[in-house]
């Protein structure tokens, strides 16, 4: 066995050039590959963060029917304080779940008492949101940092509103809204911070506190038109998400379909479509390694059961069983496939790592500055590499099955 | 008993539509520990002959045994194995392994072929190369070898598994005269010492006089059986 590796690997040095070049397509394409897994993987991870963390929440009930005009922020479609604690009573027996937040969401004229904008407004209770939304509270631009995210008659504006209204933190600021009935209300608020914008739904919202949201809007009974929750494992949405499907499933309404409905942040963010485009677009670049690993090596083999087989025949008549002559030319193969292997992933590793010691920032929409942080599982680079050593080991089947079918005659005939 | 026995061994190769005869029902015995030469021009069939003895083609008809063995019955893979158990091959163009020193040379039907442990391996290399008087070489591929050279090797490996019988088909056509004068030297000098039979071809006359036992062959039929060259 010892011996036929030696072997192998010597035969492989004996055509030094075409053994380099054909090593160097396959460490380029393993570490593109594994960069390519690395960067967009970082960057998805990132930006669901984003998106997860200071806007959506893993996931969110609605009543049935909001979602869809989600558009128009539609305030009969608020859930009633009976149908919420059923909600609350369903979600707290979920043990995945790390934390829930209830929001009333309206729509409301924004005021310096100059100029007036439009505002998509959220009322919050401050330490559930911050549970649900961790780095919500980092979006605060200036203003108040630290303590709860704001207290009631406070509103945080998000940074495009501030700016095209010239108000700061401390100024008072007026909401006016349209309740359900029809009736408009206005209440006055200070500005604790403007909110850095955030890619996605709710990236451009305003909030305030849920109680003063009841007020403004005069609600008879403490309605919510959303609870977001966060998950303890991101990666579970499904499950829980198949869980409470079946929890909330007894809750009807009138024509006797479920009152409410369960949506996971990729359902409400269009990111989901760009994450799953990067997940295509790692399988292609797999798919283009596996074939740049097929066709490359198992050219090599082609040539080299080619230039050999006098050799082979010279062996084969001397009585070397036919399965070792294919394990001897197996092992050209996976040794190329080794070798490849094992030189694209460090080197891939050495990248990932400097890229991580240079810290790369890069911009997406709006936001800025966000750091490029590539990492790479354990998994993703055994499954690689088995797949690389797997390939290599197929591409030399062919060349080796007919090496070790050759006729010792003909072969030892051959010119 | 006779190690090798062709009976009516006849061998028709068919190439298109046109059946080519190369080897027309011969006869002969072959016994252990002689030094045998199948001789005759070019195309007469020798090859074809040691091909069947080595079991590496199959007769059209008739029968070759070789140690009692019907070699022509054997499958693929058992007659890989019968010839890596019994029978040594010297090359015309040596085929040595390019990549392997003289010693991984000879050492190669040990390890590949046959399941030897390292010391006893160690051993039989060194008894062959110093045999063979390739000692001095024995770190050099075989591209620093000169045809003697490579050659002597090659009669080291073909008989580094006490292969009970060698064959070798015009082993020396590619070495000067003086030089292929020594291989044969070399060759009877090691079925003296061994007993190894030897079965080569060639059609130099004057390594043909060297045999023991020659085998005339001419068109596929053999014109003498199996006279004794010295009389
Ligand atoms: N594979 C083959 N296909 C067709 N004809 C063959 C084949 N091998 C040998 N022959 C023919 O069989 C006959 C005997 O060939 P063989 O090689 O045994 O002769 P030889 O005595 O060894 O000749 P040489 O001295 O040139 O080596 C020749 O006519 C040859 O053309
Ligand atoms: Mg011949």
């Amino acid at each position: 066995m010892a011996k036929l590796v030696q072997l192998a690997a010597r035969n492989l040095m004996r055509y030094r050039r075409r053994t380099l070049l054909t090593s160097l397509l396959i460490i380029m394409g393993v570490a593109a590959v594994l960069l390519f897994v690395a960067i967009s993987g970082s960057f998805k991870q990132m930006m669901i963060g984003q998106i997860t963390d200071s806007m959506l929440g893993h996931m969110q009930v609605h009543r049935r029917g909001y979602v869809a005009s989600i558009e128009s922020l539609p305030l009969n479609l608020n859930m009633p304080p009976s149908l919420v604690g059923r909600i609350k009573q369903a979600l707290d027996h979920e043990p995945a779940i790390a934390a829930t937040a209830p929001r009333v969401k309206f729509g409301a004229m924004f005021s310096n008492f100059t100029e007036t904008t439009s505002l998509r407004v959220n009322g919050i209770e401050p330490a559930a949101e911050a549970a649900v939304l961790p780095l919500l509270a980092g979006r605060q631009l200036d203003g108040a940092r630290g303590g709860p995210l704001l207290k009631r008659g406070e509103i945080l504006v998000p940074v495009l509103v501030s700016r095209g209204l010239k108000v700061k933190a401390g100024d008072t600021v007026v909401l006016v809204a349209t309740n359900k009935d029809g009736s408009v209300n206005g209440k006055t608020f200070v500005i604790r911070a403007a909110l850095e914008s955030a890619t996605g739904p709710g990236g451009r919202d305003g909030y305030i506190h849920i109680e003063d949201a009841r007020e403004l809007l005069r609600m008879s009974q403490p309605e919510v038109s959303e609870i977001a929750m966060r998950l303890k494992d991101p990666a579970q949405v499904d499950r829980v998400s198949a869980n409470l499907e079946a929890a909330l499933s007894d809750m009807k309404n009138k024509e006797g379909r479920s009152a409410v409905e369960l949506h996971s942040w990729e359902r409400l963010s269009p990111f989901a479509n760009i994450a799953r485009m990067i997940d295509v677009l790692t399988l292609a670049i797999k798919i283009m390694l596996v074939s740049i690993v097929l066709v490359s090596v198992m050219n090599v083999m082609v040539m080299a059961v080619y230039e050999r087989i006098r050799e082979i025949g010279a062996i084969a008549a001397i009585g070397t069983p036919p399965r070792r002559i294919l394990a001897l030319f197996l092992s050209e193969g996976l040794m190329l496939g080794i070798v490849g292997t094992v030189v694209g992933v460090v080197l891939s590793l050495g990248i990932i790592y400097a890229l991580n010691v240079w810290k790369i920032t890069f911009s997406f929409g709006q936001q800025q500055g966000l750091l490029l942080a590539p990492s790479i599982t354990l998994q993703d680079v055994i499954t690689t590499a088995i797949m690389v050593v797997a390939v290599a080991i197929l591409a030399s089947l062919q060349p080796a099955w007919k090496a070790s079918r050759m006729d010792p005659i003909a072969a030892l005939r051959h010119v | 008993m006779s190690l090798i026995r062709a009976t009516n061994l006849t061998k028709t190769y068919r190439v298109g539509d046109v059946d080519v005869p190369a080897v027309r029902g011969v006869d002969f015995t072959i016994e252990p520990a002689s030094f045998v030469a199948f001789v005759g021009p070019s195309g007469s069939g020798k090859s074809t002959v040691l091909n069947m003895i080595g079991c590496l083609d199959h007769p059209t008809s008739g029968a070759v045994s070789v140690l009692d063995t019907d070699v022509a019955a054997l499958d693929r893979s058992a007659s890989a194995a019968f010839r890596g158990k019994n029978i040594g091959f010297i090359f015309q163009d040596f085929n040595l392994i390019p990549v392997f020193t003289a010693y991984e040379n000879i050492e190669y039907p040990l390890i590949m072929v046959q399941n030897w442990p390292p010391a006893k391996r160690r051993d039989q290399v060194r008894a062959l190369l110093q045999a063979v008087g390739m000692t001095d070489q024995a770190d050099k591929r075989p591209d620093q070898l000169s045809g003697g050279q490579k050659q002597r090797v090659a009669v080291a490996r073909a008989l580094v598994a006490h292969s009970k019988l060698v064959l070798a088909d015009e082993p020396t056509a590619n070495l000067d005269h003086d030089t292929a004068y020594r291989i044969i030297e070399l060759m009877r000098k090691m079925r003296d010492e061994l007993g190894t039979t030897f079965v080569f071809s060639t059609h130099d006359p004057k390594i043909m006089r060297e045999a023991e036992v020659t085998f005339t062959l001419e068109d596929g039929r053999l014109i003498n059986h199996g006279e004794a060259a010295h009389g």
